[in-house]
């Protein structure tokens, strides 16, 4: 990985700053008169005491920092900005690599558009479509940041004709790829395209993409493709209520060391339609990816360094127990799902809705492996460990690996997800949402633990009782049983709300249902919360239980934690 | 060397914070999504010179969701009376933004919902976290933001609201 001198760009970017700022701050009329300076920053800091019953890592430094600025400054068609970070370290549960440096501008960024055309030079995010061929993206909560560093030119030739090109290396912690990637995506919205169409209820985008990465052979025994291409097609329809939607990715021939050096060319599919009316929606979705994980750097793992972005097909939990224990991650070298969601809201004033009005929601998502034959060995652990061996063996000289389609679908069980959510207003000033979760989730695979798949029940029931205008209390209680790794757990919150300014939470969990007696521990925690205007400061103290926090179906894995968390976030 | 650095940069940070100022911000002209996949740019975001409030929501965030739901109570009232109009703007990725139109129609939502899958238009308005809230006055400036939700903070923002329509300064 190539290291930019980082101190030279800190100054660089510093000294514009500070020299665009004073010049905007003039009223005398400088070159930047009128120009707009405004930002934002998180900062967030947690102490660290001994907890070894918790499985807390012993902490050295015994505190752990992440904070964040971006400031941005625009005028007219111009706008530029940078982002500072420290990590000094960095909080537990990030890559320990952003300790490799404890402040720096990892992202700084000019722009320019006019008349349909936006050139951006320095670093950018971009995705194209849904993603499956090429996303950057920043999810600062799970430390996750591929942006590139290069530039980006879009282009509007003609109205619905969105053309966009790029070049760059990814951000890779405090450095960046080795690989270069180059891409181009064309969209044709077709209403606007055609003038006939332009009011017609049948609305109707077409869409491609084309992306090439390049990274130098190295010295391996296979002879490695330096350039590989992939490209995305995409439609989305639409005719009043009903939606169409449907994706295809193909990406060529791609040896990688999490493919183990395999020659096959990588597919994905992801399709949906949905429909929808007042007070009910629904919603299905279907996706199929074979060996599509594409990275700027072949020998890249973990999160590091990925091209493209595959959406988990499983719902996104928010209640604690659902949402952290046993959490979907995409499977980006195989896997077949499927989901279906359901909305539907009883009217308020009838017999069933009540007064208010009843809100059901239905969600059901069925994730397998994918059917493969391998080319070695029916066997897939002895066929894995022969192509681990990096040759070309005389039963697979292409060293395809295995073959498959995107509609085989394998014995294996990845995820199952079905949950029902029924919220009610019962009168101005009471509301109740009960929940139920049933959950099987393949934790050999997720996890690499040795047991068999986990079958959780989860029942969740979250109360809100506004007390006058200003106060409130919000409960949550919630349970899980399970048979499988840390067992049953139980979990309460309180929480009391004076707006606008005020949160107080009081929460515990704890895990009753553990089979060693010694790890029933209790995770009780306290925090208070003041907001004022885009302000909000948090402090807490207790336990963190160990857990997987996700997004997008990206994931990272949270230590147990003992101690104070500070939490500053604001924009202005 | 690295402490000092960084302690220059947060002195500097500070520096910034203080001098930077929100009046007269307009809404930043960044292209995103319609629910049925067209390209929108924010720039035209407007509403007669009448209020807007923008909010910044995703379906997997409860308290997004109760302050929206909250809203859409009164919101045929706070229309009638102000002529605001609030602008939705779902920060779910490819993972759920096709789920985010049933959502809506499913809970007879009247706002004008787009999609901001990734996080343009959240950047260049500088939101950390959802829920985030902005008040646009009828001649686009930004002149109001809170962070969080809680009931009972609908009602703050609606006496804004009431005041911008009104002509009153909300300073």
């Amino acid at each position: 990985m190539t290291k930019p001198n980082l101190s030279a760009s800190i100054a660089i970017a510093c000294l514009s700053f500070l020299s665009l700022s004073s010049l905007a701050q003039e009223n005398g009329g400088g070159i930047l008169e009128g120009a707009q300076i405004h930002g934002n920053f998180d900062v967030y800091a947690q102490q660290y005491n001994r907890d070894s019953i918790i499985g807390a890592p012993i902490v050295p430094e015994k505190s752990g920092i992440n904070a964040f600025t971006n400031l941005i400054v625009t005028k007219g068609n111009f706008s530029a900005g940078v982002r500072v970070e420290s990590y000094i370290p960095p909080v537990q549960g990030f890559d320990v690599r952003y300790g490799n440096q404890s402040v720096g501008i990892p992202f700084r960024y000019a722009t320019f558009s006019q008349d349909g055309l936006e050139v951006t030079a320095g670093n950018f995010y971009e995705q194209f479509g849904n993603g499956l061929i090429l996303r950057a993206y920043e999810e600062r909560a799970l430390g996750l940041d591929n942006a590139f560093d290069g530039v980006r030119v879009k282009y509007s030739p003609y109205r619905g004709i969105y053309l966009k090109g790029l070049i760059g290396n990814q951000r890779y912690y405090w450095n960046k790829s080795d690989g270069i990637v180059r891409a181009f995506d064309t969209e044709f919205q077709v209403n606007e395209l055609v003038p006939k169409l332009e009011s017609s209820p049948l609305r109707i985008l077409l869409g491609g993409s084309f992306v090439s990465k390049f990274q130098e052979g190295g010295n391996s025994s296979l002879r490695l493709p330096e350039n590989v291409a992939g490209g995305a097609g995409r439609i989305q329809m639409n005719y009043k209520g009903f939606g169409l939607m449907g994706e295809y990715a193909y990406k060529a021939n791609d040896p990688t060391k999490s493919n183990l050096y395999i020659y096959r060319p990588g597919q994905g599919v992801f399709v949906s339609a949905t429909y929808s009316k007042k007070g009910f929606g629904v919603n299905i979705s279907a996706k199929s990816i074979d060996n599509m994980e594409f990275r700027s750097d072949r020998e890249a793992g973990l999160n590091d360094l990925f091209i493209n972005y595959l959406p988990a097909l499983t719902r996104q939990h928010t209640y604690n127990l659902a949402a952290t224990l046993y959490p979907y991650a995409t499977q980006p070298n195989g896997e077949i799902g499927i989901q279906g969601d359901l909305i539907y809201k009883i009217k308020r004033g009838s017999k069933l809705g009540g007064k208010y009005g009843t809100t059901i929601t239905v969600n059901v998502s069925l994730i397998n492996s994918m059917k493969r034959d391998y080319y070695v060995s029916n066997d897939m652990d002895s066929a894995t460990a022969l192509l681990s061996q990096q040759v070309y063996l005389p039963e697979d000289p292409g060293r395809i690996g295995y073959e498959t389609n995107l509609l085989s679908v394998g014995d294996s069980v990845y995820y199952r997800d079905y949950n029902i959510e029924i919220d009610r207003k019962f009168t101005k000033n009471f509301k109740l949402k009960g929940t139920y979760v049933f959950q099987e989730y393949n934790i050999a695979l997720i996890q690499n633990k040795v047991s068999p798949n986990v079958q959780a029940h989860i029942a969740i029931l979250e109360g809100l009782n506004k007390l006058s205008k200003k106060h409130s209390i919000r409960w949550e209680a919630q349970a899980m049983w399970t048979h499988e790794d840390q067992g049953d757990w139980i979990f309460g919150l309180i929480e009391y709300g004076y707006s606008p300014h005020w949160i107080v939470t009081v929460l515990n969990q704890y895990n009753y249902g553990n089979k060693v007696e010694d790890l029933r521990v209790n995770y009780p925690t306290a925090q208070i919360t003041y907001i004022q205007n885009a302000l909000r400061m948090s402090i807490g103290y207790g336990r963190q239980r160990a857990g997987i926090f996700c997004v997008g179906g990206v994931c990272r894995n949270v230590p147990a934690a003992n101690g104070l968390t500070v939490a500053i976030t604001s924009s202005f | 060397m690295k402490k000092v650095l960084s302690l220059t940069l947060l002195t500097l940070m500070v520096a910034f914070v203080s001098v930077a100022q929100d009046g007269g911000r307009k809404i930043p002209a960044v292209d995103i999504k319609t629910m049925d996949g067209s390209t929108f740019n924010t720039g035209s975001i407007q509403n007669d010179g009448n209020p807007i409030i923008i909010s910044f929501w995703a379906t997997w965030c409860s308290p997004c969701k109760r302050e929206l739901n909250t809203i859409a109570e009164e919101y045929i009232d706070w229309q009638d009376e102000t002529g605001v109009k609030l602008v939705a703007i779902s920060i779910d990725d490819a993972r759920q933004m096709h789920k985010v139109k049933p959502y809506v129609d499913g809970q007879a939502w009247d706002y004008e919902v787009y999609l901001d899958p990734n996080a343009d238009f959240k950047r260049a308005m500088n939101v950390n976290n959802v829920p985030h809230t902005f008040l646009v006055d009828g001649d686009g400036n930004i002149v109001w933001q809170h962070n969080s939700y809680q009931p009972g903070d609908e009602e703050e923002l609606y006496e804004l609201v009431e005041k911008l329509s009104a002509g009153e300064s909300i300073e």
